[in-house]
């Protein structure tokens, strides 16, 4: 099989993975942790292009993906300090019991 | 070389999938650092080293320590830690949505005939890689810098909350 086409299914497995724990589970930090693999996923597709595409500039595919990367952690900071400030505001992370936004 | 990859690539996403199943959230985190520690090898397979290095060092490093720190942060009792799935009905419904989109892109992956371009690995230095970020992108790199500093910030209001006064003095 096509190494790519490999890539590309890995990727695309890795983002359903990520999209099920997103919306299976009710803990905020769960669910950060499923957008987190999302973002992975799309990551591994800026390379797998790079690495096997036709050919652009030598760096095109790194310089996305680092900027997907430094995107994802500001993301995920914020993630976690909204998860914090729901838990002091509500006792509790469970998303469903998180229904108004002023607590 | 196939062979690396369909093994990295199982072992990631077993990992991603045990991590999101597991009711325990401290199993989770640990899995989940597995989990990037395959994608980290995944760019190495691909021949990006500095990518791989930077998962390595944010996913694994920081990004893992912040999420382990909020969980400890926001649990009251051990009990707090295990956190049952949602209901069944919602988990079947995540299992299908998840199918479906898993399906699509499947099954566009393939049927478009993808050619992998001749030609050994391709790889990039970090001089190179230096002198792109800083010559081309550089607009770019500062942006990120503002919305990582703006962010962070962002994140330290968020998290350090209104201070309280206190209600009576302490005896």
């Amino acid at each position: 099989m096509n190494p790519l086409t490999i890539c590309l299914l890995f990727s695309g497995a890795l983002f359903a993975v990520g999209l099920v724990g997103a919306l299976a589970r009710s803990n905020a930090i769960l669910v950060l942790l499923g957008i987190e693999l999302m973002l992975n996923a799309a990551n591994l597709n800026l390379i797998a292009f790079w690495r096997f595409g036709p050919a652009a500039a030598p760096a095109t595919g790194v310089i996305f993906a680092i900027f997907g990367i430094a995107v994802a952690a500001a993301e995920a900071a914020v993630g976690l300090a909204l998860a914090i400030a729901i838990h002091r505001h509500r006792g509790s992370l469970r998303l469903e019991e998180a229904t108004r936004l002023k607590g | 070389m196939n062979l690396a990859l369909v093994l990295i690539a199982l072992l990631t996403l077993a990992s991603a999938g045990v991590a999101l199943a597991r009711p325990n959230l401290i199993h989770s985190a640990l899995l989940l650092i597995a989990s990037w520690m395959g994608i980290a090898a995944f760019y190495l397979w691909a021949g990006a080293e500095f990518i791989a290095f930077a998962q390595v060092l944010v996913y694994v490093g920081a990004v893992s320590m912040v999420v382990l720190f909020a969980v400890l942060l926001t649990r009251r009792s051990r009990a707090d830690l295990a956190v049952g799935p949602a209901s069944a009905g919602r988990a079947a419904g995540a299992l299908l949505a998840g199918g479906a989109v898993l399906a699509v892109l499947a099954h566009a992956v393939i049927a478009t005939p993808l050619t992998a371009a001749p030609g050994g690995p391709r790889s990039v230095t970090v001089r190179e890689l230096g002198l792109e970020l800083l010559g081309p992108h550089a607009a770019a790199l500062l942006a990120v810098g503002l919305i990582l500093t703006l962010a962070l910030l962002g994140a330290v209001l968020l998290a350090a909350g209104e201070r309280r006064e206190p209600e009576e003095p302490r005896p």
